[in-house]
């Protein structure tokens, strides 16, 4: 299984406006593939390229081997699953799946043969005579998933396809769309704001910003080795630290941050002496404790700090510990019996420590990024205000 | 709220259109239909007793191609207007907010002027000496013999000009909350431009075009003046024979019998449509095909 589908320089501009600027993406078959992003950082424009309904500036697309750019959306072999379903609202369920298959001219016994595989795939057997306004979102969403379907599409494009869900059947939709997704093998190129969706579905995620592909990468790649700042801060929690590289030794190198005690570092980017580097440091990477652990690694870090901030949220614990100028945000797992352990409580002295693999160097970071981290689960109108308008303050427009 | 207090509201609240409708439409449209039925006196009021014989007087040779030309008249200018108002009505709803308003205040701005006026501009327009007769025969289109007023298609194509934006009012409304993602929709599910145009467009505003068409027909059918000012003898209208029995033969009973006739022609296919649309669904729900 090769690449199957690619983007290929994709610039794409409203006016004044570069909304995809020179975007390249490579897509296996039969993956699922995530652009994920904030509002406004193209990934929608660049679904409705790959769906026909806007033609690139520059750059093309190829599907399969065959140049797509300029195939009219009707005759391309992807479907859409649109953001709001976009059900035929006159028609009822069994026609909305029928219906590409007659807008195809397929003959009545294809249609009579396949309607009820796909009303089974997606478990609507015995809702065909409903109209959509008597559906609810989560059935509405599934009519729509069997419409894309039925023609055997070679890509279905999925456009925020759960926004409009609670988070419940949010949850329930995601499984069962990558249920579908392993029971008919098509490709899916996911389109979402919600990293969590993202990672939860995707085989591989590129992270879209202001038009350009920040990162592409497995879930794992994306959180363990964020390139930039923003993919970082974009998906998951982290600290950003900023330091100087002091000494390199093989694989390893000491960082000189302001307050600390020397680091110790994997040296992945291959940094010389005297460089300003930044790292990112996911919560749950550290460990803490109250007592001054005996540490047997010698490629471990050692921090002290006072609790700044506790906050219990039952499987674990989120921790803002201040280690001179840095607060540092910690997560601890509870493994024990919650009651019995010894809870660290405010303002106690704690011990932080951290493995030298396990703090990531950053390629690019700028200060806007950390934002994201101060402001969690933003709607996307708001992150985006984030995003582009960098230091602007969040919510003073309302 | 409690139910029989919230059914009382529900009452309150309607009762004032109910009682116009009941004051206004239906005992007017019952007293018509129950005029036609009664003797005329011989000083143009109403005698006694009931009477069949107005009804039989509908028999009047000259009729039947008054009647006809009515029709036709009535379904080929509702039938233009609405061909004409569903492309504008699509492309209006497409386009951006300022250029839309513009074009519907355009649309919007003849009935400032008096209907009447309106109807004599095109008594000139179209006149023996006007510009667009001498247009015409200066490119050799039409003899210099030729009229353009005082006939059935001078009727037409007034009948036509007046109800378009009749047509295009509701058709508008109708395609202004038409979501275009569906037609997307159904390009994406492979359908092409027209079949998107024709199996989901023209279906989810046939609301908005079912009331142009009513909207339209009902007044064409209805029409006296346009006959009566850009028409001759020969184009005369059934409008125009209610009228002249009312005014001039102060005949109520024979004028009531034409209105009823007409109002049965476009009330009688209405409920048919209905009928045969219901038989219809049922065949399919039958077959399980809905």
């Amino acid at each position: 299984m090769g690449e199957f589908l690619r983007f290929e320089n994709i610039t794409k501009r409203y006016g004044q406006n570069t909304v995809l600027d020179n975007v390249t993406l490579e897509i296996q078959a039969g993956e699922v593939f995530s652009l994920l992003g904030p509002s406004g950082c193209g990934k929608t424009t660049l679904l409705r390229i790959c769906g026909g309904f806007e033609p690139p500036d520059e750059g093309r697309v190829i599907l399969d081997g065959v140049d797509i750019t300029n195939v009219p959306a009707n005759r391309r072999a992807v479907r859409t699953v649109f953001q709001n379903y976009a059900l035929f609202p006159h028609l009822s369920v069994w026609e909305n799946i029928a219906f590409g298959l007659k807008a195809t001219g397929q003959d009545a016994k294809t249609i009579l043969e396949k309607v009820p595989k796909y009303l089974e795939l997606v478990q609507l057997t015995g809702y065909e005579h409903r109209k959509p306004g008597q559906l609810s979102g989560g059935q509405r969403q599934r009519v729509a998933i069997a419409r894309a379907l039925i023609n055997r599409p070679k890509v279905l494009l999925l456009d925020e396809p759960l926004a409009a869900l609670d988070l419940k059947l949010r949850q329930r939709m995601l499984i069962e769309l990558d249920t579908i997704h392993d029971d008919v093998g098509i490709t899916f190129l996911f389109v979402t704001h919600d990293q969590q969706e993202a990672m939860s579905i995707s085989d591989h995620i590129a992270v879209l910003r202001n038009g350009r592909v920040e990162q592409v990468g497995t879930p794992t790649e994306l959180y363990e080795a964020p390139r930039t700042s923003f993919v970082a801060a974009f998906i998951g929690d982290t600290n950003f630290f900023e330091g100087t590289v002091e000494t390199i030794e093989g694989d390893y190198c000491t960082l000189n941050i302001d307050g600390f005690p020397e680091i110790q570092l994997f040296n992945d980017k291959k940094v010389h002496c005297g460089e300003k580097i930044h790292v990112s440091i996911r919560p749950e990477k550290f460990f803490i404790s109250a007592v001054r652990p005996e540490l047997t690694d010698a490629k471990t870090n050692l921090l002290h700090g006072k609790v700044e901030e506790v906050i219990y949220v039952g499987p674990h614990t989120r921790y803002w510990v201040r280690v001179q100028d840095w607060r540092v945000s910690v997560v601890q797992q509870h493994h024990g019996y919650g009651l019995d352990e010894r809870r660290i409580k405010w303002d106690d002295e704690v011990w932080l420590w951290f493995g030298a693999d396990n703090a990531y160097m950053l390629e690019h970071y700028a200060e806007v990024d950390e934002q994201l981290l101060a402001l969690p689960d933003l709607e996307p109108e708001e992150l985006e205000a984030v995003v582009e308008g960098g230091t602007q303050e969040v919510g003073a427009a309302e | 709220m409690k139910s029989w207090l919230r059914n009382i509201s529900n009452w309150i609240i309607g009762a004032p259109s109910f009682v116009w409708l009941v004051v206004f439409y239906a005992i007017p449209i019952v007293l018509v239909f129950l005029l036609a039925f009664k003797p005329v006196d011989a000083y143009g009021g109403l005698g006694e007793g009931w009477t069949l014989k107005t009804i039989l007087d509908l028999r009047n040779p000259s009729y039947p191609a008054i009647i006809w030309r009515t029709f036709w008249q009535g379904i080929v200018s509702t039938t233009v207007c609405v061909a004409v108002a569903i492309p504008i009505s699509y492309q209006l709803a497409r386009m951006n907010s300022r250029w839309k308003n513009v074009i519907l205040l355009l649309i919007i701005v003849p009935f400032w002027t008096n209907f009447l006026v309106r109807i004599y501009a095109w008594r000139v327009f179209l006149h023996a000496d006007g510009i667009f007769k001498k247009l015409l025969v200066a490119i050799g289109l039409i003899e210099d013999s030729t009229t353009l007023l005082y006939n059935q298609w001078a009727v037409l194509v007034v009948m036509i000009y007046t109800y378009i934006p009749f047509a295009i009012l509701p058709i508008y409304a109708s395609a202004e909350k038409f979501d275009f993602s569906l037609i997307d929709a159904a390009k994406d599910l492979g359908a092409s431009s027209f079949y998107a145009f024709r199996r989901v467009f023209l279906p989810v505003i046939s609301k908005g075009i079912w009331t142009a068409v009513m909207v339209v027909l009902i007044p064409a059918f209805g029409a006296y003046l346009i006959p009566d000012l850009v028409g001759g003898p020969s184009s005369e209208l059934v409008g125009d024979k209610i009228a002249q029995r009312v005014f001039i033969d102060r005949n109520l009973p024979h004028a009531s019998a034409l209105s009823a006739l007409l109002m049965l022609a476009v009330f009688l296919p209405m409920l048919l449509g209905k009928w045969l649309n219901h038989l219809r669904r049922r065949r399919q729900a039958r077959e399980g095909r809905i």
